[in-house]
């Protein structure tokens, strides 16, 4: 490490390594922070930055994301790639935290479980598609929008050959367009919402998005009509069918509150693909074991991305869905609020004698000021986004008797309606012990919010514990064998000097 | 960099290095690699993500490991997974739904969840 200490400078610990927090580790390690970045894919970049291996005249090259040279070349960034984080806890003094990992091969067996002590964590670990279920929804060949668009740009793998893009939001568009790129032939985008509402204040759209927004979506458009993809609004796919995989799909025209006008059902075949996306989930388990307030779903912060929780920090999709250069900027201001606060609490405990670090040059408050006018009209572009483009609980009248709401444990939309109805199950977790949803391996991931919204339609009233299902003590799971071998902390980076007795 | 030889249900392919097992599938023409374990239903690729755990398989003998996130390695053996397999890989569990045990399974599970 560098500077002139012997004490090491404190360790900020970011994961996720998307744009959020790429550029979280970025600004704390230029600001003299060490930092540990975290991420379960081998690349850094995030889910659509992925830029795959090529085969050039037999020779296998890659392409290198911008962001990817940008951490490579920083010597204080560690970056750990292809490790997971599946514990939280809190540390051995306060804004401090411990974060068990495991780095190896997805899934493997005998990854080495390591833990860290972060003197700040910054939580970047984005969001996953939404999904609303429907008839033949569990079919093969039906998937997220976002493993279409991940396959096709990460993998260059169509999913199909024949496919239909549904669902509601502008990310459907890069979708469709990613399928072309990879050959596929895209039969239509039915977007179930009405973006009209976007020119009801395009001054707004203008400012915050910017023109460069716009342009963005001017060129998704130019696109797809260079493909020939027919785009329809007020249209869904509320039903798919096949045997053993998806052959057709039904789509309907939908009212304002997207319930199917009778009559208006088109069949569409051969269809081998169904990629669907109605919005974005953040992923909430390591900001609920941090212990971070939860607001509509989204991680609560204050103006320089700072958490409910001292030492904790969150940005990007976890906040809001904006998309990636508003969840940049976020990450960018979640890397300096770490410092500058490290830098003052540094302060105060050297006035006891017990530095945690050194090192650190906090950014000026003009550079935090105009990071933090950026953050603020990407969020006033995601608030925009999501008004724009609301769940209306009209699908669930595409939902029939035997329709499976929660895939992993197969419970049909009737076995829960008789759960909460005749059997009284009036909240999530009562929901798991009556009829098992989401009591499967995805615990909950997918079917959480859909379930949470049924329950609260036969109840009438929402369910008083919406997240119990985003609760997940271990956020992803470890193969007992893997817990029971040795610790691996000892050699670990950490900024632990020893801790004495007192300040625990 | 080059490429790799690997194996699906004991046929040999080739892959590329940073393939995931889910994209080699799909490029061989599969669109499902499991059954579940009440239904005996065939799933593939859902979520893409490694959220979903729906495309779960088995490589190299584990069961339970996400294909989407799985990067190939060279002489990797992947098989498809029909319902639940024990870590020890003995014994496939089959399908119960239709066997009328699964009123007993539910009950069981729910007093443990309960206790």
């Amino acid at each position: 490490m560098s500077g002139p200490s012997l004490i090491p400078s404190p360790l900020v610990v970011v994961v996720g390594a998307g744009p959020a927090g790429s550029r979280a580790a970025l600004s704390a390690a230029r600001c003299g922070a060490r930092v540990v970045l975290v991420d379960s894919s081998e690349r850094v970049g995030g889910r659509y930055g992925r830029r795959p291996a090529a085969v050039t005249d037999g020779e296998v090259t890659s392409v290198t994301h911008p962001l990817e040279v940008a951490v490579a070349v920083q010597h204080r960034i560690e970056h750990l790639a292809g490790a997971t984080v599946w514990a939280l806890e809190p540390g051995p003094a306060p804004g401090r935290h411990l974060v068990h990992l495991q780095q190896g091969p997805a899934d493997d067996r005998g990854r080495p479980v390591r833990t860290l002590t972060a003197d700040a964590l910054v939580l970047c670990t984005g969001a996953f598609d939404r999904t609303l279920p429907f008839p033949g929804w569990e079919l093969p060949g039906v998937v997220t929008a976002g493993a279409a668009q991940a396959l096709a740009e990460g993998q260059r793998t169509a999913v199909g050959a024949r496919a239909v893009v549904s669902g509601t939001g502008p990310f459907l568009l890069p979708v469709a367009l990613s399928l072309l790129d990879v050959g596929a032939h895209v039969l239509g985008v039915y977007e179930a919402g009405n973006p009209a509402r976007w020119l009801r204040s395009p001054a707004a759209a203008l400012r915050d998005g910017g023109p460069g927004r716009l342009a963005e979506l001017g060129s998704y458009a130019a696109g797809l009509a260079r493909g020939r993809v027919p785009y329809r609004t007020r249209h869904a796919v509320v039903a798919a069918h096949g045997r053993d995989r998806v052959e057709a799909v039904t789509v309907a025209r939908l009212d304002a509150g997207w319930h199917p006008v009778p009559g208006s059902e088109q069949r569409l075949a051969p269809v081998d693909a169904v990629c669907v996306g109605y919005g974005f989930t953040p992923q909430l388990e390591l900001p609920l074991a941090a212990g971070c307030a939860v607001r509509d779903g989204h991680v609560v912060i204050d103006g320089r991305q700072a958490t409910t929780v001292p030492g904790v920090y969150a940005a990007g999709e976890l906040t809001g869905i904006a998309g990636a250069p508003a969840a940049a900027a976020e990450g960018e201001l979640a890397g300096l609020s770490a410092v500058a606060d490290l830098a003052e609490r540094q302060w105060v405990a050297a006035a006891g004698g017990t530095a945690p670090g050194a090192g650190l040059t906090p950014p000026p408050p003009a550079r935090l000021a105009a990071v933090a006018a950026r953050v603020r009209s990407g969020q006033r572009f995601g608030q925009a986004l999501a008004r724009a483009h609301p769940v209306p609980g009209g699908w669930r009248g595409w939902l029939r008797e035997d329709t499976l709401v929660c895939r992993c444990e197969e419970v049909s939309y009737g076995e829960l309606r008789d759960a909460v109805v005749a059997r009284g199950a009036d909240g999530m977790r009562a929901l798991k012990l009556a009829c098992r949803a989401g009591l499967g391996a995805c615990q909950g991931r997918v079917c959480g919010r859909n379930t949470a919204e049924l329950a609260a339609a036969f109840l009438g009233a929402p369910v008083a514990d919406p997240h119990a299902m985003d609760r997940r003590p271990l956020a992803h799971p470890v193969r007992l064998g893997d817990l029971a071998g040795p610790p691996d902390g000892a050699g670990d980076v950490t900024s632990d000097p020893p801790v004495s007795p007192d300040t625990r | 960099m080059a490429l790799m030889t690997v194996y699906v249900d004991g046929e040999r392919h080739r892959a590329l290095p940073g393939q995931t097992v889910a994209a080699l599938l799909l490029a061989t023409g599969r669109r499902s690699w499991r059954t579940t374990r009440l239904g005996g239903r065939p799933r593939g690729v859902f979520c893409g993500v490694g959220v979903c755990y729906d495309c779960l398989l088995v490589v190299n003998g584990l069961p339970d490991v996400r294909a989407c996130l799985r990067e190939l390695r060279d002489g990797d053996r992947v098989e498809t997974l029909r319902g639940a397999r024990l870590p020890a890989g003995t014994e496939t569990v089959r399908p119960v739904r239709d066997t009328g045990e699964k009123d007993g399974v539910d009950e069981a599970d729910e007093a443990d969840e309960v206790a």
